[in-house]
């Protein structure tokens, strides 16, 4: 448990943790609506730490699945995380009070199309290796997992896996490799997640910050519709 | 092969207290136990080491999983080393004193967690902390909260967040709509979170009373200031009775909290179920700004004594020393100590010790330098005898 040395607490400042790519092309328009904008483009931006159009909130850029600990140790108050990171970092100490409803995708298992699996243990290649050990043992299935960290794709063609856990957006991916999508594991979207002492010690700057993004998302909502 | 680091390396969240923070947490330690003192409060050292049973007997599995385990070669029965003090505080207090009116105990000493409580936390804290059993009202309730906030002011801890909620509104609820234990622990999981989208799919999904349906989507954002109350007595108005009193006795306690201690913000949560498997009614925790978690918890919980043979109201809560001790910063090296040369009678020196001097005597063909000891005056000799002279104005 460390004492927060970011500059955040002293100043007031709220800390909000994104991750570069479509997380944060989708978080900026939300964002924008709560009338905070980043004060340089963090996609062109070197800098880690982005300063906003409001003095009260900066942005830190970090990896994807490092969200979590960040808001967990209070280093961010406040993160955008997919669904997938989420489950698979199963933190108790984290709020996730608001769906952003973007990056929307389907975490699944996947395999080679029309190969059916072996009896008895089978392997499973993953970057998400918590989600697939619960999934397979709902399933009643005893499932050695091989932990990667990319093109989960190539480890059933080369014999590595018989499936694979991974998300998947159109299926391109998995179609140009012979894959077959298979059983649905979860909805994933992007979450807003929230340190549980901030959300206790600075309630109202969160609650009226949390309330902005809620009408956003249910604008944008409206209009996709 | 076993290298240098594997000698000196200490296992992760273990760690030595060196100078000056082990007199820091000593001097803590002991002003602590002076003031629940002074509250009437009796001190208790339970055994560090206890059968497995009794250490996580009524508070569930997940205190069992936070235990070290061994097994006792005399029995073979599997022991556990203490994770949490409250149940054996707990179990004395049903089994050991039986005492029929109030008993007040407080207690302070290491426990042992396989696992960090909190990212980064110490797997080996020092709870300090009291219990109150014997009296179900909420004036126990306030004793215990009042003590906890005297805990972290007296230790110098400012800017403290007072965060109140109670489990009963969520065991209530869920027991009005006929949830099972499965279900109970998805909804409780979700709640945890403040995830509204998955407590809005769970009670669309296992809720057909409409009016319980409402009042469950509504847990997660019943969190605040002190209007939360009032909005909860409208929202939670078609709820069981046990609801109402639950939230009356909230806002009697917090308006009688915040009289006592001004300076203390409140902020009410009633969806926190923080301990839910042995709480029993209110829950409380002490935020402050420079630390993500909280820096002291409790609550009430009447049913743990049971297990013991004698279900008694119990409320209490504890905090962490080396949290404590974080968040007063570090101390000055002591100073003030006398250096007395080593040839230095035995006698001049026992004086000087007896009247509460800290007297370092050098040792024969030792080089001392006095600041590096901590020493500002020096014991010397002269014509008019043995006298102490500064070390610091020349």
């Amino acid at each position: 448990m460390q004492l927060s040395n970011s500059p955040s607490d002293a100043a007031e400042q709220l800390t909000i943790a994104l991750s570069k790519g479509r997380i944060l092309k989708d978080t900026l328009p939300l964002l924008h609506a709560a009338g905070i904008e980043p004060a340089e483009d963090p996609d062109k931006s070197r800098k880690l730490i982005i300063p906003t159009t409001d003095p009260g909130v900066r942005l830190l850029i970090v990896r994807a699945s490092d969200v979590p600990p960040y808001v967990e140790h209070g280093a961010a108050d406040i993160g955008v995380s997919g669904k997938d990171v989420l489950m698979e970092y199963n933190s108790p100490s984290l709020y996730e009070p608001l769906d952003l409803e973007i990056a929307c995708c389907k975490l699944m298992t996947a395999g080679p199309v029309g190969k059916i699996l072996p009896e008895g243990r089978i392997k499973v290649a993953t970057k998400f290796v918590n989600i697939a050990k619960k999934y397979y043992a709902s399933q009643g299935r005893q499932a050695e997992i091989i932990k990667l960290y990319g093109s989960m794709e190539l480890a059933p063609l080369v014999g590595l896996a018989d499936e694979i856990v991974d998300v998947v957006d159109t299926g391109g991916t998995l179609r140009a490799n012979g894959l077959e999508p298979r059983e649905h594991i979860a909805d994933i979207s992007s979450r807003l997640v929230v340190n549980k002492a901030a959300m206790k010690l600075r309630h109202q700057r969160i609650s009226s910050l949390l309330e902005q993004l809620k009408a956003a998302v249910i604008a944008k909502r409206q209009t996709e519709c | 092969m076993m290298t240098m680091a594997d000698r000196w390396l200490l296992p992760d969240g273990i760690e030595e207290v060196l100078p000056p923070g082990a007199w820091q947490i000593e001097d803590l330690r002991r002003q602590l136990l002076d003031l629940y003192c002074s509250w009437g409060y009796e001190l208790v050292i339970p055994p560090q080491i206890q059968y497995l049973e009794s250490l996580a007997a009524g508070v569930g599995q997940d205190l069992t999983l936070q235990t070290f385990k061994l097994t006792d070669q005399l029995t073979g029965r599997t022991m556990g080393l203490v994770a949490d003090t409250t149940p054996a505080v707990a179990r004395i207090d049903a089994h050991t004193l039986g005492a029929e009116g109030p008993s007040r105990l407080c207690y302070a000493g290491r426990v042992f967690h396989t696992r960090p409580a909190n990212p980064g936390a110490s797997r080996t804290p020092i709870q300090v902390g009291a219990e109150l059993y014997g009296h179900a009202g909420i004036e126990s309730d306030i004793e215990v909260i009042s003590l906890m906030l005297e805990t972290l002011i007296s230790s110098g801890v400012n800017n403290i967040t007072l965060d109140l909620g109670h489990v009963d509104i969520f065991r209530q609820l869920t027991l009005a709509a006929g949830l099972d234990e499965e279900q109970q622990d998805e909804l409780f999981e979700a709640l945890q979170r403040k995830s509204a989208t998955e407590v809005d799919a769970f009670v669309s999904h296992h809720v057909q009373e409409a009016v319980l349906a409402h009042m469950l989507r509504e847990l997660p954002e019943l969190a605040g200031d002190e209007t939360v109350l009032d909005r909860a007595t409208g929202i939670l108005a078609a709820a069981p009775e046990p609801v109402r009193v639950a939230l009356e006795n909230l806002k009697a306690l917090s308006e009688r909290i915040k009289a006592a201690y001004p300076e203390v913000n409140c902020y009410f949560d009633l969806g926190e179920l923080r301990g839910y498997n042995y709480h029993t009614g209110v829950v409380f925790a002490a935020y402050v700004p420079q630390l993500g978690q909280a820096v002291a918890k409790g609550g009430r919980y009447d049913g743990i004594g049971e297990v013991f043979g004698r279900a008694r109201p119990a409320t209490g809560f504890s905090t962490d020393l080396g949290l404590l001790l974080q968040l007063v910063g570090p101390a000055e090296k002591k100073t003030g100590k006398i250096l007395a040369p080593a040839d230095a009678p035995m006698a001049e020196v026992r004086k000087l010790r007896n009247a509460g001097e800290q007297v370092v005597q050098v040792l024969p063909g030792m080089m001392q330098e006095p600041i590096a000891a901590g020493c500002d005056r020096i014991l010397q000799q002269t014509s008019a005898g043995w006298v102490i002279s500064s070390l610091t104005d020349s």
